[in-house]
């Protein structure tokens, strides 16, 4: 890593709104000029954007409930009558 | 959060509406129990842990003030049960050493620097890495793994996940930051090793 106007901290710092995209345009800016320069967070920044898709990716089915924790649940909540199968 | 989740009517839940509360159970007892898994790492604690969610919820219905979602409401009860099983369970963890974090302003800095993003797609998600995500999770100090959860896993927006953990905005975004960069730090070590048994492979 090394010392530029932006240094690697203030840029992890800014990380998750860089990668979520809600970051301001000029810190943008100065993160990419940073970017260009520096190949260790060039891999934290890729590696980053990876780790989250990962997860979004692995999880994106609906949240799956296994049917004997969904019957138990509904008995205890005394919801039998609306279990449907 | 999921989008095409029905629209409750909160009036008809604190009438009692036993229809209604089927409804509110069906919509998100899928993802309450996600929650709940990933936060406690086991079923049985799981499952306690949404029984006592909903049960709560339809006690404490008359204090939802609608000043945030029914959804995230729901989660704030969810995630303050599993917090709550955590700390019995271990009543030694200091579940506020992330606090002075927050205010101290360090940032944390990355360990691993090894680019494992060309991996092949089937390696990144295979059966054995998705343990390995799963696993990154619960290795999370438990205030960083539940926002990572409500945010990444469930999709709650910063200012939602805000409200259902009683958390300013620059707090959460603090904790999603760290639990991030912690998470690809853990990644980091098991790709870096994909990577070279690819490599060794070809």
């Amino acid at each position: 890593m090394n010392n530029q106007r932006l240094n690697c901290q203030e840029l992890i710092g800014n990380l998750s709104d860089y990668v979520d995209g809600t970051l301001d345009e000029s810190l943008c800016q100065e993160i990419e000029e940073h970017l260009a320069s520096c190949p260790n967070c060039r891999v934290v920044v890729d590696t980053l954007r990876k780790t989250i898709y990962l997860y979004h990716e692995t999880t994106r089915q609906p949240a799956d409930l296994p049917s004997p924790v969904r019957e138990r649940l509904y008995r205890v909540l005394n919801l039998e009558n609306y279990l449907q199968h | 959060m999921d989008n095409n989740a029905p629209s409750i009517s909160v009036e008809a839940l604190r009438q009692g509406n036993r229809q209604e509360f089927a409804r509110l159970v069906e919509a998100y007892s899928g993802p309450l129990y996600r929650l709940a898994l990933k936060m406690l790492g086991d079923p049985q604690d799981a499952e306690d842990a949404l029984q006592n969610t909903f049960l709560k919820a339809l006690q404490n219905i008359n204090s939802f003030e609608g000043r945030s979602s029914i959804s995230t409401w729901l989660y704030r009860v969810a995630a303050n049960e599993a917090l709550m099983m955590l700390r019995k369970k271990k009543p030694e963890v200091d579940l506020g050493d992330t606090e002075n974090d927050d205010e101290n302003g360090e940032t944390y800095m990355p360990i691993e620097f090894t680019d494992w993003c060309c991996l092949p797609e089937e390696e990144l998600v295979s059966a054995e890495s998705r343990r390995v995500l799963d696993e990154a999770i619960r290795r999370l100090p438990e205030k960083l793994r539940v926002v990572f959860l409500l945010r990444d896993i469930e999709g709650l927006s910063i200012q939602e996940t805000g409200e259902a953990l009683g958390l300013s905005e620059t707090a959460v975004k603090t904790r999603l930051l760290r639990a991030r960069l912690r998470l690809r730090d853990l990644l980091s070590v098991y790709y870096a090793e994909r990577l070279q048994k690819v490599a060794e492979a070809e």
